[in-house]
């Protein structure tokens, strides 16, 4: 059995799907923050079978949990303060997704705008689609469960 | 400030009041020929386009406007790398409202974000074309009476027509709208508009291959080209460009009062000899572009004429 300390103060991601921790890292850029990381991935889970789980020790206000939400919004997010769960997230679908995916439409503005953000809108909240705001070309994230 | 991105941009009760307008400008020119004196449009085509372009000249000098503009990307400051949010400023200093077509899409949506004054999507890419639509309703509404109760014939390339695509989104918000979808299985209606626009709304629609079939039942017959632009492979092209061709004798199959849209240029898909047919009404069609599209100025510049 594998052990890691707990986190004074940061977040815990639960429920992560098997594999998907790195991308998630990266994800939510947490390669640019100073702070200690632990990432956990095949642990065993009852639910799930294999899971990755990420802990994260910093400020609780570092991270931009929407970007979590769009990613994957079956994960849960455990809030630690003092040593103790302070809070259990439920992560929704954002609304608008800025600058995480890029319209892979190649006759989509974007492709040739130069300093364009890149918003994706939720057009159907059920089906978990989203849209491009310009061209409209569909995004459906691939690592959603 | 108001601009028109997608025909859906308007309500039914705005799209009904652009369209009286229009009506009102068709039966009275001589009221509206001074309307926009003084006012200018910038017609920004990034791409070549006859019939749009000057409609929209049409449209701004028939109310007295001036116009002003480029015809194509080389003409422009987009041969020098200029970005389109940076040209929509600077026109925004020389015109009252601007019309943009442009080979990307959602590049009148980005000149939106950024304009000081009204922009027209007058098409972008393969994704909108909203004042063909506003046409093809306006055109519909006056020859047929009401937008609702039809029974739609949608022919050809139905898989990268945009007129097709956003007629369909501008007509199930009317009552007792049914398509036949006429195309070959290459240019089928894509999955998007079939489950989310059709089935999502519960609207009743058939598709058939043979155009002979669905004649007798339409009340309205859109043709659409079938656009060489669109296809990779020169080969498929060829094979489906003459697939469906109206001819006098299929036109003997259709109701006495059925109306044969297009919307333009027609290559070989409406024989010539079908121009002089009463039902006939593309060209009629054209006309009543400029109609809507003089509306709309009006409308977008809040410009009221007593």
């Amino acid at each position: 059995m594998l052990n890691i300390s707990g986190i004074h103060e940061g977040f815990v991601l639960d429920h992560i799907q098997a594999g998907m921790s790195l991308q998630i890292y990266h994800d939510l850029k947490l390669d640019e923050l100073d702070c200690t990381v632990a990432i956990i991935k095949n642990a065993k889970s009852n639910k799930m079978g294999k899971k990755d789980i990420l802990k994260v020790e910093c400020p609780v206000e570092a991270l931009d949990l929407d970007i979590l939400g769009f990613i994957d919004h079956n994960i849960t997010v455990n809030v630690i303060k003092d040593d103790k769960i302070v809070e259990k997230k439920i992560l929704h679908l954002p609304k608008q997704v800025k600058n995480v995916i890029t319209c892979k439409n190649p006759r989509c503005i974007t492709s040739i705008e130069q300093e364009l953000d890149q918003i994706f809108l939720l057009t159907d909240e059920e089906r978990e689609i989203y849209r491009c705001k310009y061209c409209e070309e569909k995004y459906r994230n691939p690592n959603r469960r | 400030m108001r601009h028109l991105m997608s025909p859906l941009d308007f309500s039914v009760d705005e799209l009904d009041k652009l369209l009286n307008l229009a009506n009102d400008i068709e039966k009275y020119p001589q009221k509206y020929a001074h309307a926009c004196d003084g006012k200018k449009l910038a017609t920004c085509f990034y791409e070549p386009s006859t019939r749009t372009r000057l409609s929209f000249e049409a449209a701004m000098l028939n109310l007295g406007g001036s116009v002003l503009g480029f015809s194509s990307a080389d003409s422009s400051s987009a041969a020098k790398g200029e970005s389109v949010s940076d040209t929509i400023r600077v026109i925004s200093c020389y015109a009252d409202i601007c019309a943009m077509r442009h080979p990307k899409e959602g590049a009148p949506l980005v000149a939106s974000l950024k304009s000081q004054i009204p922009v027209i999507n007058a098409g972008d890419g393969g994704h909108q074309h909203p004042t063909q639509t506003l046409t093809d309703l306006l055109t519909i509404r006056s020859l047929r009476g009401e937008l609702g109760n039809l029974t739609i014939g949608l022919c050809g390339d139905l898989k990268f027509g945009r007129t097709v695509h956003s007629l369909i989104n501008a007509l199930i918000r009317y009552p007792g709208i049914r398509f036949v979808l006429i195309s070959p299985e290459e240019l089928r209606i894509p999955s998007y508009i079939r489950e989310d626009v059709l089935e999502a709304n519960n609207i009743p629609f058939t598709e058939v291959e043979r155009l002979e079939d669905a004649m007798p039942e339409l009340d309205i017959l859109y043709m659409t080209r079938v656009q060489k632009e669109r296809f990779f492979n020169e080969e498929d092209y060829v094979r489906l460009k003459n697939y469906y061709i109206l001819t006098k004798s299929k036109m003997e199959l259709a109701k006495k009062d059925m109306l044969v849209l297009h919307p333009l240029p027609r290559v070989n898909e409406i024989s010539v000899e079908v121009d002089d047919d009463p039902r006939a009404a593309y060209f009629k069609q054209a006309q009543y572009g400029v109609y809507v599209r003089m509306a709309l100025i009006l409308t977008l510049l809040g410009i009221e004429v007593k």
